[in-house]
């Protein structure tokens, strides 16, 4: 098999179609699965009582939003380098999951803040760290929506996007380098052995859930890019002719 | 957590706990629904095209 042939949109199609059952079935039944384990089998905490349930969704939004600007700046610049542009219309994809990941970190941390803080927003290294990350997000799809050329755009987000890539270890490790109100997550966690494995478990079943949500979301605005591109393709070729 | 009211409740926590789970049922179902209403919209150009070719 000659897997070059998949760097080609047109070629790449049928098989993403192929493949998105293979990660939203399994995406729904572990979000099922990471609830039933958080809210029946996981423990109250004797410190925060209930309202630390909100971790199963936090964290692994949170990581989401880390992880997939990573991947997006990757996708980004090598569709920039190589001119592959599959590469960059992936990264075009992953910017609106990425952004819904990071936004519902803030606001589940919000709601998680005003309990156990007793403030909805602090300036702290980390809040602020990923509140700039939303920002990146933003403003790679905003820059991208503003170029009418796709690879013009491509290159003006490949920029942002690597150059940005600084903020996710200042985010990762501002818990460590600053003295801040926000906890280490995991710590916490590991601290506690008697309650760790259920909570534990959880939240990384989430986080699988979360992935593998991603991946198949990603797949689909993929698909739906790779149309609207060739759409456009097609019609400035008849224009033309 | 014995009772369903106890569940509910969340040791007085339900509004922020319920709501972080409801904003991201809603951000997680918008997603799809725009991706959902996006694919039909491109869907339904490509099916014009192939009938007036």
């Amino acid at each position: 098999m000659n897997l070059y042939k998949y760097a080609s949109p047109v070629n790449f199609y049928p098989l993403a179609g192929k493949l998105i059952p293979w990660f939203s079935i399994p995406a729904a039944i572990l979000f099922v699965l990471g609830l039933y384990i958080g809210f029946f089998i996981a423990p109250t905490d004797f410190q925060q009582g209930d309202a630390y349930r909100i971790i199963f969704i936090h964290v692994p939004a949170a990581w989401m939003g880390m992880f997939l600007y990573v991947l997006m700046a990757i996708y980004a610049a090598v569709g920039w380098a190589f001119n592959a542009r599959l590469a960059s219309m992936m990264a075009s994809s992953i910017s609106i999951t990425g952004a819904m990941f990071t936004f519902l970190s803030l606001v589940t941390g919000s709601l998680w803040g005003k309990p156990t803080w007793g403030t909805w927003w602090v300036w702290d290294a980390r809040l602020t760290s990923t509140l700039i990350l939303l920002f990146l997000y933003i403003g790679f799809i905003s820059l991208q929506a503003a170029i009418d050329d796709p690879r013009r755009a491509d290159r003006a987000g490949a920029v942002l996007a690597i150059v940005g890539v600084i903020n996710v270890p200042i985010i990762y490790f501002s818990v460590q380098w600053w003295n801040t109100l926000h906890q280490g997550a995991t710590i916490r966690i590991l601290g506690k052995p008697t309650i760790a494995a259920p909570m534990l478990t959880a939240m990384l079943v989430m986080l699988a859930a979360c992935w593998l949500y991603s991946v198949a979301v990603v797949l689909i605005r993929l698909r739906c890019i790779i149309l609207e591109r060739e759409q456009t393709a097609a019609l400035a070729s008849e224009a033309t002719a | 957590m014995r009772t369903w009211s106890d569940f509910f409740s969340m040791g007085g926590y339900a509004f922020y706990v319920w709501g972080s789970y409801l904003l991201s049922l809603l951000a997680i179902g918008g997603e799809v629904l725009f991706l959902m209403r996006r694919k039909k919209t491109l869907n339904r150009i490509s099916l014009e095209e192939q009938k007036t070719k």
